[in-house]
């Protein structure tokens, strides 16, 4: 019979593990959800600011701001977002084999990379496989803010200012459904503005101040806008991903259950049988 | 009927404003400026203050605190970007270092993942200690 007990506490343990998991599937659901419409609300600014750079970009074609300038590549500044907290199935592992095979392929060009990180994961990453940090920011939360970013982006921005770096990229996770997230690489400086904007009609804006610092504000603006939307497009990656596997997992829970309690009955209908089997054993015996 | 023109305000974090208006007042860096239909391309940087959205004749008006950003003129489309916080570039600077000192201080000190472990050590310590405490109490009484 003691097996039959412990196959009991066994499913008792396994059943109060798929009770949290079940919670966090729903918690992350739900947190999607939300996540999700945040994304949308972003995506009308940096469209806007995109346009309208278009715009400045072929308007004014005799000042070339240094963010629109393509320059040698002596070093290469990452900003990797990744997110703080884990149990989201693989979500920060691709995402960080992605950065790597990157960093490997700079690195065989004799291209140093700076990295800037952005959430707990990546920096517990980078701590052990090393790499050159200049900045990071953690515990943004489900809502990331703006404020909270500015920081961080304005050091790459500087480094790029400076020289320092020639080419800023983006390493972030891509929201393609649910079920999906890819992880994916994009160029943020320079910035290479789309051919498909109208050239037929040549206008040019009335600025104020100066074309200078319009154009300054506008580019670091959307600069940051794109981050920002990485950021906010990896919460709700993350929320997917975490229900995704939640899922997985309570459903493998259940497999277990169902498995395990077929052990329990077993041993339960052996252990009768034992029990019966000696009780009229000995009564035959007197 | 008067003639309307298309307006947005949006800030990085969310869209704040989408109608028609007939005019649209703004803070622009060398003063306030009033939009009517069919201005010419116009782009101009904002002050924090009051954007006022003027929808009709009748004298409805909205009016929405922005914090800084950029005005964008189209004969009959306005868009605001507006800054989601209060920019100054000593602020930014501020938090550019902040955010340099965080990644230092997180690299070069291994000791903060474990003065956590130690605090939570003694957290639960003082816990037992105080229901030891309390067990004595109830006892004495």
């Amino acid at each position: 019979m003691a097996g039959a007990k412990e196959i009991r506490t066994q499913i008792k343990s396994i059943k109060n593990t798929q009770k949290i998991t079940k919670a966090m599937e729903m918690v992350a659901a739900s947190k999607m959800r939300k996540a999700q419409d945040r994304m949308l609300a972003t995506r009308p600014y940096a469209e806007k600011i995109r346009q309208v750079i278009g715009h400045v970009a072929m308007a004014k074609a005799e000042y070339k701001h240094p963010y629109l300038e393509e320059r040698e590549v002596k070093r290469v500044g990452m900003i990797i977002i990744s997110t703080d907290r884990g149990l989201c199935g693989g979500l920060n592992i691709n995402l960080f084999k992605k950065a790597v095979l990157a960093m490997r392929e700079w690195h065989d060009k004799g291209v140093d990379v700076d990295l800037c990180l952005v959430g707990n994961k990546a920096l517990g990453f980078f701590k052990r496989l090393g790499g050159n940090v200049v900045g990071k920011v953690n515990h943004l939360g489900d809502q990331p803010r703006m404020n909270d970013l500015i920081g961080t982006i304005k050091v790459m921005l500087d480094a790029y200012d400076e020289g320092r770096i020639d080419r800023l990229v983006l390493v972030e996770n891509e929201f393609v459904n649910t079920m999906t997230q890819k992880p994916r690489v994009t160029t943020l400086l320079p910035l290479v503005p789309s051919e498909e904007d109208e050239l037929k009609h040549h206008w040019d804006y009335i600025y104020e101040p100066d074309t200078k610092p319009v154009l300054d504000t506008l580019l670091t603006r959307y600069i940051e806008s794109v981050v920002y939307q990485g950021v906010v497009e990896n919460v709700a990656c993350e929320m997917a991903a975490r229900m995704v596997a939640m899922k997985s997992a309570s459903d493998n829970a259940g497999d277990l259950i169902k498995e395990l309690q077929l052990v329990y009955n077993k041993a339960r209908q052996a252990a009768i049988t034992q029990e019966i089997s000696e009780i009229v054993s000995g009564a035959a015996a007197v | 009927m008067a003639m309307t023109f298309h307006v947005d305000i949006v800030s990085a974090e969310e869209s704040i404003y989408s109608g028609t208006a007939q005019m649209v007042v703004a803070p622009a860096e060398g003063g306030e400026v009033g939009i009517l239909p069919r201005h010419s391309q116009y782009i101009a940087q904002l002050k924090p203050g009051e954007v006022r959205v003027k929808v009709s004749d009748s004298g409805e008006e909205h009016s929405i605190f922005i914090s800084g950003g950029l005005l964008e003129v189209q004969p009959h489309v306005v868009t605001v970007l507006a800054d989601t916080a209060v920019r100054a570039k000593d602020l930014d600077e501020a938090e550019a270092k902040e955010a340099m000192r965080r990644a230092e201080e997180a690299l070069s000190d291994r000791k903060a993942d474990f003065d956590y472990a130690k605090a939570q050590a003694e957290l639960i310590e003082a816990a037992a200690r105080l229901r030891m405490i309390e067990k004595l109490r109830r006892h004495t009484r």
